[in-house]
Formats: C-alpha cells, sequence, structure tokens
C-alpha cells in the first residue's frame, strides 16, 4: 500500500495524468481540442515556457532561495537584440545566437555576482534586474525598430523539420536529455544538489559554492536568451515586455514539475511535464465560452487546486 | 529580533549596536541624501507643495509596503497585495457610484473595502498558512483570482471617483493637506500595532517557525494573521490610489507588487523573516518615489528614465542590504 502510495506522490505522474485528464476534457468540451495538430501547436507553446523553465529550474535546485524574476526582461531583450541582429536575413542568425547567448549570459553574471559577492538575496537581487531590464528594453525601443526574424527561424519554429516535428520540439527534447545528462550524469550536477541541501556540507567537502551559484544564474539568463530568440521566431517580430508572460509561470512549471522552492531535489523531466500541463490548462479555458475576467478567476482556483497535489509544506507536528 | 541585545552583541561597537536598534537607519540616510540631491537640482521640488505632491502620490506605496512587511515579518511573502489593492479600488468605486456619491455611501463602501481586503487576506492565509502551499506560487495564483474578480466588478478602467471623494483626498484643512492628516494617523496605527501581540509574534515565528510552534504559539493562526493585516493595508492603500487617481481600474495596483516588496528589503527587513521595522519599509516607499522624482528633475531623456530609475533602485537595495546586514551578522 505504501508504495502505491509513493508512486501516486510522483509528481511526474501527476503531471502525466492530470495532461491527459485535461486534454480529454477539452476534447468533450470543444471536438478537435486534442487532434494531432492542435496538441502541437500546443507543444511549441510549452517548448518556450519549457526552455525558459530549464534556467528556472537550475536555480531553484540549487538552493539558498535561490529565483530568478529576471527571465522575463531577458526573453524580452533577447528577442529584440535577436530581431535587430539577423533582421529578416538567415545569414544573421549565427550572430544573434551568439549575441543572445552572451546578453543572457552577461545578465545572469550580474545576478550571480550580486548574490554570492554582496549577498543579496535572489528574490531582491533578479527583481531589481527586471527593473534595470526593463528600462532597458525603454531605452532600446525608442532607438531603433523592434526587428524581425529571418524566415528559417521561423520555419524552425513553426513548421515540421523531423518526423513531423518543428525544429524547437527537437530543441526541447535535446535541453531536457542535456539537463538530464548535467543533473544525473555530471560532477557539476551532483554538485547542485549538493548545494542545494546543504550549502554548509558542500562547501566543507570542497564544492565552489560561489561559483557554482553565479555558473546557475549565468544559465538561466542563457536558457531564457534562447527562449527569446525562439520567441522572436514564433511570432515573427518582437513588441513590447513579450517575456514578461513567462516570469512567474517558468517558477509554476518547476513546482509542478516536483522541484519545491527551496531546492535540493527534483528535476528536470517533470519541470516539462509541468510545462505542458499549465500550457494545456491556459489553453482549455481560451476554449471555452468564457470572459476574461472568469478566465483568470477559474486559472488562479485551478492553480490552486494543483498545488494541494504538490509538495505541501513539511506539517509542523511532523 | 536584534532588539533583545546580548553580551557578545553589546561589545561590538556602537554602529552595530545602534543598527539592531534601528534596522532603517540606512533607508533614512538614503532619504536625507536624495532629498538633497532633490533641493539641488531643482530647488522647487522641497517646496511644501512638491513634497505634498510626493506624499499624496507614494501614501499608497507606502501603505502596500507596511502591508508587505507583515507578513515578511513570519518568512512568508505575498505576491497578490497590488491585485487587493485593485479589487478594493474597483469595490469601493462601483459601490460608492452606485449609492450615489453622497458622503455616507463614500463611508459605508470604505468599510466594504476594508472588508474585501480582509477576505482577500483571510484567503491568502489559508492557502499558505492551514493548507501550506509554497507562498510565492500560492500568492501568485490567488492574484490571478482576485484580478479576475477585480475585472468582473469593473471590466475596463475609467469609472469616476464621486467628487466629494477625490477633493477630500487632495484637499486641506486648517492649512495642513489631508494626506499629512492621513500619514499622522497611518504612524500612530503603527506605533499601537508595533506594540500588539501579533506583531511579536509574527517576528517569532518569522525568526524559527518550529520553535515558536515548540514553545506554544499557534503558529498558523498567527500567519493568517499577518496575511488579514496584510489584506487591510493593501485595502488602506487602494482607497489612496483611488483618491490619487480619482477612477477605477481593475488592473491599477498590479505594477506595485513588486515594489512592495522592493521596500521592504530596501527598509532593512529580512526578506528570511523575524527581523524588520515597518517604519523602515514607509522610508523605503518614499525613498522609491523620490528616485523616480530626482530622475525626473535631474533632466534625464525620458525614454532613459525608466533604466536609470531600475539602476538607481538596484543600487539602493545593493546599499540596503549591505548596510543593514551589518548590524546583524
Amino acid at each position: 500500500m505504501n508504495r502505491v502510495l509513493e508512486i501516486a506522490k510522483n509528481p511526474l505522474l501527476i503531471a502525466l495524468v492530470l495532461i491527459a485528464a485535461l486534454l480529454f476534457l477539452g476534447n468533450t468540451l470543444s471536438p478537435g481540442f486534442a487532434s494531432g495538430g492542435q496538441i502541437l501547436r500546443l507543444l511549441i507553446v510549452a517548448a518556450l515556457l519549457g526552455i525558459v523553465a530549464a534556467g528556472q529550474n537550475l536555480v531553484i535546485l540549487g538552493g539558498r532561495e535561490g529565483i530568478d524574476l529576471s527571465v522575463g526582461g531577458v526573453v524580452s531583450l533577447s528577442a529584440i537584440v535577436a530581431g535587430n541582429v539577423m533582421n529578416g536575413m538567415d545569414g544573421g542568425i549565427p550572430l544573434a545566437i551568439l549575441a543572445c547567448v552572451a546578453t543572457g549570459a552577461l545578465f545572469g553574471l550580474f545576478n550571480g555576482l550580486g548574490v554570492t559577492l554582496l549577498r543579496i538575496p535572489p528574490l531582491v537581487m533578479t527583481l531589481g534586474m527586471l527593473g534595470v531590464l526593463q528600462g532597458l528594453l525603454v531605452v532600446i525601443r525608442q532607438g531603433i525598430p523592434s526587428g524581425r526574424a529571418a524566415p528559417a527561424l521561423s520555419e524552425f519554429v513553426t513548421r515540421p523539420f523531423l518526423l513531423g516535428l518543428p525544429g524547437i520540439i527537437w530543441l526541447w527534447i535535446g535541453v531536457g536529455l542535456l539537463m538530464a545528462f548535467i543533473l544525473h550524469r555530471t560532477v557539476f550536477g551532483q554538485r547542485i544538489y549538493a548545494i542545494g541541501s546543504n550549502e554548509q556540507a558542500a562547501f566543507m567537502a570542497g564544492v565552489p559554492v560561489r561559483r557554482m551559484r553565479v555558473a546557475l544564474f549565468m544559465l538561466s539568463g542563457v536558457f531564457a536568451a534562447i527562449a527569446g530568440l525562439c520567441l522572436l521566431g514564433y511570432s515573427g517580430s518582437s513588441f513590447a515586455n513579450v517575456g514578461e508572460q513567462y516570469m512567474l509561470p517558468s517558477i509554476i512549471a518547476v513546482v509542478f514539475g516536483g522541484t519545491p522552492l527551496p531546492g535540493g531535489k527534483g528535476g528536470y523531466t517533470g519541470t516539462m511535464a509541468g510545462a505542458v500541463l499549465l500550457v494545456v490548462l491556459q489553453s482549455i479555458l481560451t476554449t471555452i465560452n468564457i470572459d476574461e475576467s472568469g478566465r483568470q478567476m477559474v486559472f488562479g482556483a485551478t492553480l490552486l487546486v494543483l498545488m494541494l497535489f504538490y509538495g505541501r509544506g513539511r506539517g509542523l507536528r511532523a | 529580533m536584534t532588539s533583545i541585545s546580548s553580551p557578545t552583541r553589546q561589545d561590538k561597537g556602537g554602529f552595530r549596536a545602534l543598527l539592531g536598534r534601528f534596522p532603517f537607519l540606512p533607508a533614512l540616510l538614503i532619504l536625507v541624501v536624495l532629498l538633497v540631491l532633490n533641493g539641488i537640482f531643482e530647488p522647487n521640488s522641497l517646496s511644501f507643495r512638491s513634497l505634498t505632491g510626493l506624499v499624496r502620490t507614494y501614501l499608497a506605496l507606502m501603505l502596500l509596503a507596511v502591508a508587505q512587511t507583515y507578513v515578511v515579518y513570519a518568512a512568508d511573502i505575498d505576491l497578490s497585495v497590488g491585485a487587493i489593492a485593485s479589487l478594493v479600488n474597483v469595490t469601493i468605486i462601483v459601490l460608492m457610484q452606485h449609492w450615489g456619491g453622497g458622503g455616507l455611501s463614500v463611508l459605508a463602501a470604505l468599510g466594504i473595502g476594508v472588508l474585501v481586503g480582509l477576505a482577500c487576506g483571510l484567503v491568502n492565509g489559508f492557502v499558505v498558512a492551514a493548507l501550506r502551499l509554497q507562498a510565492i506560487v500560492a500568492t501568485f495564483a490567488t492574484s490571478i483570482f482576485f484580478t479576475g474578480l477585480a475585472l468582473v466588478i469593473l471590466p475596463v478602467a475609467g469609472m469616476p471617483a464621486p467628487t466629494v471623494f477625490w477633493r477630500t483626498y487632495g484637499g486641506t484643512f486648517f492649512g495642513i493637506p489631508f494626506v499629512f492628516y492621513a500619514a499622522a494617523a497611518l504612524a500612530i496605527l503603527l506605533y499601537l500595532l508595533a506594540r500588539t501581540r501579533l506583531a511579536t509574534q509574527l517576528l517569532a515565528v518569522g525568526d524559527g517557525q518550529q520553535a515558536a510552534f515548540q514553545s506554544g504559539l499557534p503558529v498558523t493562526a498567527i500567519r493568517i494573521g499577518g496575511y488579514a493585516l496584510c489584506g487591510v493595508f493593501a485595502a488602506l492603500a487602494a482607497f489612496c490610489i483611488t483618491g490619487d487617481t480619482a477612477s477605477g481600474d481593475p488592473l491599477v495596483g498590479a505594477k506595485m507588487t513588486l515594489f512592495s516588496v522592493a521596500a521592504v528589503v530596501l527598509g532593512g527587513s529580512a526578506l528570511s523573516g523575524g527581523f524588520g521595522t515597518v517604519a523602515g519599509s514607509v522610508i523605503a516607499a518614499l525613498i522609491i518615489g523620490l528616485i523616480n522624482s530626482l530622475v525626473f528633475f535631474a533632466g534625464t531623456p525620458s525614454h532613459w528614465q525608466n533604466f536609470v530609475q531600475g539602476l538607481a533602485i538596484l543600487a539602493a537595495l545593493m546599499v540596503g542590504v549591505l548596510v543593514s546586514r551589518r548590524g546583524r551578522a
């Protein structure tokens, strides 16, 4: 019996069951909701969120209240940078990728240095950085046009590439494999769990805690920047604060994936399912014929109910 | 709570002891520097008129920062304060309109507004403390719910407030602007609240939840109390927003949530709980206001203003955290 309960508490399983149930519900409410093409569209949207959540996941796993509120700003900034570097031409894509990765890494570096050297709580540091990024976006948008996606990039995100799946899905699968490899097969990954569960012990054991933390924030910036690049391909051109919608959902995807906010345990596979779950839920709400207000209320209430399934805090009597 | 001085702490020199007792001193220093800088760039900005305007605009943020502080005392966080303020804003606007906009209807609407804020706070407290959901994501979810509710009550921004309401808020009585009476009342209220059992208990819970529980404190009830207090202050903030903007807007508070968190940290309170003052948060809200006006008066080109404000707030946060930690470490 205990074993059954143990399996039933597996976050990945919960998410998959919920996704299946929601798809079934969606298809009942509006036939065609769970059709192949529709599911593919949902997966593309989920991939964008999932890539942002990969970085968020790493920062949260690293513990000490690790969280990155600046990802939304980095996504927006990266979309603008990419749009202007490539400016609608395929030849500019490699340079655009470089520019985006550099942008994400740079802001991640600032976050990481603030958190480690100045010992500012991550929530505060990345919140402050979000303010800076939002200001920077205003400045940039004033001086230059928003830029356009290269045709090849748009095709990569929206058109089938291999086995009927668009390139971005393959990219996401690649991110998933990479994350699994990093977290479970490398020393770096083991050290993430180590500093996440007991920083002091990890430090005593010789883990370069500060460098680790800076690296995690830089990775978070890079993942957000890659998502920004893909988002540009998805929407064709970047527009105001396009990335803001990823800030808190990326955290929720991580939580729904079974990585608790205190960090130290969990993984990325669950987060991927969490991202799909969130996107399917949002999509169902847009197909139901209710007002925006009602949609928001149902969305908020559903999130709360779903959270009951996941990592509730320890009881005081435990 | 560092105000309880241990023998070792007293040996650590005057500055640290002073900081332990008054954690908002760094914020106060930043405030004075900003006032001086404002005066240098635009002497008019220190006139009675300008300062009145500053308080009138930022009284709402001060109240939201106070609201956030009580939750942070207990090591929780509330990302729905802005949404609560929006909900209360549209509720009172619609009620005042519905009841005719007279003096009595305004008072009745304000009473309902406080109850709405209290109810929202209780909901937050229930999901975070009783259901034990993680505060950041749970209050984000409730904020979506509250925003939806606000959109039901008033789908689009723009319904005006009754004249008597905003005239009072922006008015002058016996030569002193109304907002200064409000600020004085707030100061007294905060002074009294700081002496209540709940404030002390919130800090105790934030210092160590398990320890507080084992020494017999009703931890869950205390945390719910913190959120309830937070909801009430968010409602008061909504009154100020309504007085300042004189209209209803279902999304008006959304932007202010993150500023309220920034103000709490800037004011010297620890996000990890158990340490802080509401006075610091009030000062920090003014700092954010002064940064905004300084950026304006310093002649920053309009599209650079947000960026410079962002940098200045980040810098202030860094200074605040660095200095206040010296008082505790």
